[in-house]
């Protein structure tokens, strides 16, 4: 007989349902499978009102992000023979409202991520004109923040921050990353712009270093060290001023 | 319309890594609690010999023991926690190799040890033990 896996779903129905549910469903187990590979059979060959995110397959869209026993994972990357035989519970992101099934919210995400300026600013009459080509970098610039420049937006972090989950208005793991990263872009002038909402108190300061962002991240992003490094930087801004206050930056 | 789920009060019980976090922020405690009894037993000092005496009897009883005990693990556990953080939040470079996180842990380690092995030097090295 051909071996099986239980997978448990969070079930979500708003229009027959005002509480969420758990439904199990017995799928063929294949070493080969990941966790994505399990739904995507429920969906199509069991239970087709199953509603989920998912797009590459491998590693890179960052939609397929659920929690996994618990622990958030892309279920792309989440193989079955991890788990097997035991059974696997998957829930949508902890810390986002759910829509349905495993589809979580994402504005709160997207409004926190906007929030921080995720572009290139210049200062007014110091951009360079065209025709003078691109700004160059040097590989030792470049390696200041390329590695936050890897995050996907999979808001794993997010859903592995206990800080977030408590206070949905903290500015959370990815967004303080992928701000560092333009600040800490050689091209880019506007740390002092991102800093009203970094270093606010519902940015950086929020943060109590649990660290687990920086553990469940697939990209090997670092965020809870993008945020201690910013606090580090905001606390020397804030004794440069107080000791040196003709030196305030403009 | 979204469902909101609540986080229960033992969330912190759910995985290993939350509980250890939660343990880091508790030892704390213990560092604050040591701190005002070091500043106790400077305002006995300076009270006169026989209010320095009764607090030194204080800690030679077995519960001053046995919380000296567990207050140098919790302090123990709360300084190896953040040593080992540190590489986080301080990131050098020679050249443009960044200087590898056991270095900048083992540099904090390092000045530990040091003032460590200062304060037991002026306790016990240099003159009469009280």
């Amino acid at each position: 007989m051909a071996q099986t896996i239980e997978l448990e779903i969070f079930r979500y129905r708003p229009e027959q349902e005002s509480e969420p549910t758990l439904q199990s469903y017995e799928v063929p187990y294949n070493e080969e499978w990941v966790v994505l590979d399990a739904i995507n059979y429920i969906k199509d060959e069991i239970d087709g009102t199953l509603s989920y995110r998912w797009s590459c397959r491998m590693g890179v869209c960052g939609s397929c992000g659920m929690m996994v026993n618990g622990v958030p994972r892309l279920t792309c990357a989440a193989f079955l023979k991890e788990y097997y035989p035991r059974k696997i519970l998957v829930e949508p992101l902890d810390g986002f409202p759910v829509e349905r099934d495993l589809v979580t919210d994402m504005d709160m995400f997207v409004a926190k991520l906007t929030s921080v300026s995720p572009w290139i600013i210049r200062n007014e009459g110091e951009e360079k004109p065209l025709e003078e080509g691109t700004y160059l970098q040097s590989p030792g610039e470049l390696a200041e923040y390329k590695h936050y420049s890897m995050c996907i937006n999979c808001m794993l972090c997010y859903a592995a921050c206990p800080v977030f989950a408590l206070d949905t208005n903290f500015l959370g793991p990815a967004a303080i990353a992928i701000g560092q990263r333009y600040n800490m872009d050689s091209r880019d002038q506007g740390r002092d712009q991102r800093q009203e909402v970094i270093a606010s108190h519902d940015g950086i300061w929020h943060c109590t270093l649990v660290g687990e962002c920086s553990t469940v991240c697939p990209k090997d992003v670092d965020p809870a060290g993008a945020i201690q490094r910013a606090k580090l930087s905001s606390t020397t801004d804030y004794f440069k001023d107080l000791l040196m206050p003709w030196g305030r930056r403009t | 319309m979204s469902y909101i789920r609540k986080v229960p009060n033992t969330w912190w019980l759910k995985r290993k890594p939350y509980t250890l976090f939660i343990v880091r922020e508790i030892t704390c405690v213990a560092v604050a609690g040591y701190c005002a009894f070091l500043l106790y037993l400077m305002y006995a000092l300076r009270q006169g010999p026989e209010a320095y005496a009764a607090a030194l009897g204080l800690i030679m009883s077995p519960t001053s023991y046995v919380l000296h005990v567990v207050g140098l693990l919790f302090v123990l556990y709360h300084t190896i926690t953040w040593f080992n953080v540190t590489p986080k939040v301080f990131v050098f470079y020679v050249g443009e190799e960044r200087v590898p996180a056991v270095v900048v842990a083992g540099a904090h380690y390092a000045g530990w040890l040091g003032v460590s092995a200062l304060v037991a030097w002026l306790l016990l090295g240099t003159g009469t033990p009280g």
